[in-house]
């Protein structure tokens, strides 16, 4: 049996890669993608904490997190999408029209 | 050593390694490659913790349904010429680095606090379909019928911006 602890700081750590990517790169895709990672760090850490003190709950917070994830890669892949058809570029930095 | 560490281990250098694939790869296929190997870790983790219905529940949502959209949106996007020319952004980006590393150093402040306090931990919950599904429709109905009106928004939400104007 794994501590909780290991499983917390590994989904600390992946959090962090997750973090690290959206900060570094240029690319909306890649962006998107650490976003995953980030929440999949949590669903980690939603898991072990549940399995740490005995409950469900745990779980059926990850259950409700893979649904907002799968609208909000959705919703966020048509956005790309339609930036892509307007400006035939892609990269976050030039995207500053609502810049003050 | 038990057999059930030296699984987590290799499981958690293949989860950080497939991460850092994500993130360091110039090209968004490599990306959304090692983000499959990723989420199948991550399944494999639950699997670990008895949470079975999660790990079924992430290799078809994410690896099925989520992967599969990324490679089509990447297909459309032709990749390749995005990060190139130059980065005017250059020195926030080396300051994210430390940024970063501080959010580590906080989070695990902040974990190892509410970690190695309270009592030992008890048995743990079988996390089959059986149990899952009793909490979501009991203690959870109302939060599950919102996120079915979530899953119909954002299908709308997207036929509305995928839409090509006529006009």
């Amino acid at each position: 049996m794994v501590p909780a602890a290991y499983y917390v700081g590994l989904s600390a750590v992946l959090f962090v890669i997750g973090a690290l990517g959206v900060l570094v790169r240029r690319n909306p895709l890649i962006i998107f993608m650490s976003i995953e990672i980030m929440l999949n760090a949590a669903n980690l850490a939603f898991v072990a904490f549940g399995q740490r003190h005995g409950s469900i709950d745990g779980q059926a917070l990850v259950f409700f997190v893979l649904c907002v994830a799968a609208a909000e890669v959705a919703v966020g892949l048509a956005i790309i999408v339609a930036i892509f058809r307007l400006r035939r570029r892609l990269s976050v930095d030039e995207l500053s029209l609502m810049r003050g | 050593m038990t057999a059930g560490l030296i699984a987590f281990w290799i499981l958690a250098v293949m989860a950080v390694g497939s991460a850092v694939g994500v993130v360091l790869r110039r090209n968004p296929i490599h990306s959304a490659l090692f983000l499959v190997v990723h989420l199948a870790t991550l399944a494999a983790f639950f699997l670990k913790m008895r949470a079975e219905f999660l790990a079924t529940a992430q290799v078809i949502v994410y690896a099925g349904a989520i992967a599969v959209l990324f490679v089509f949106a990447i297909m459309v996007l032709i990749p390749g010429r995005e990060e190139s020319g130059p980065d005017r952004l250059r020195a926030q980006r080396l300051l994210a680095v430390p940024v970063a590393g501080l959010l580590f150093v906080l989070l695990a402040v902040m974990l190892r606090s509410t970690l190695f306090s309270g009592a030992a931990a008890p048995a743990a919950v079988p996390g089959g379909v059986d149990a899952i599904g009793r909490a979501l429709f009991t203690d959870y109905l109302f939060p599950f019928e919102v996120t079915s009106v979530l899953l119909l928004v954002a299908l709308v939400g997207v036929m509305a911006l995928a839409k090509r104007r006529t006009a």
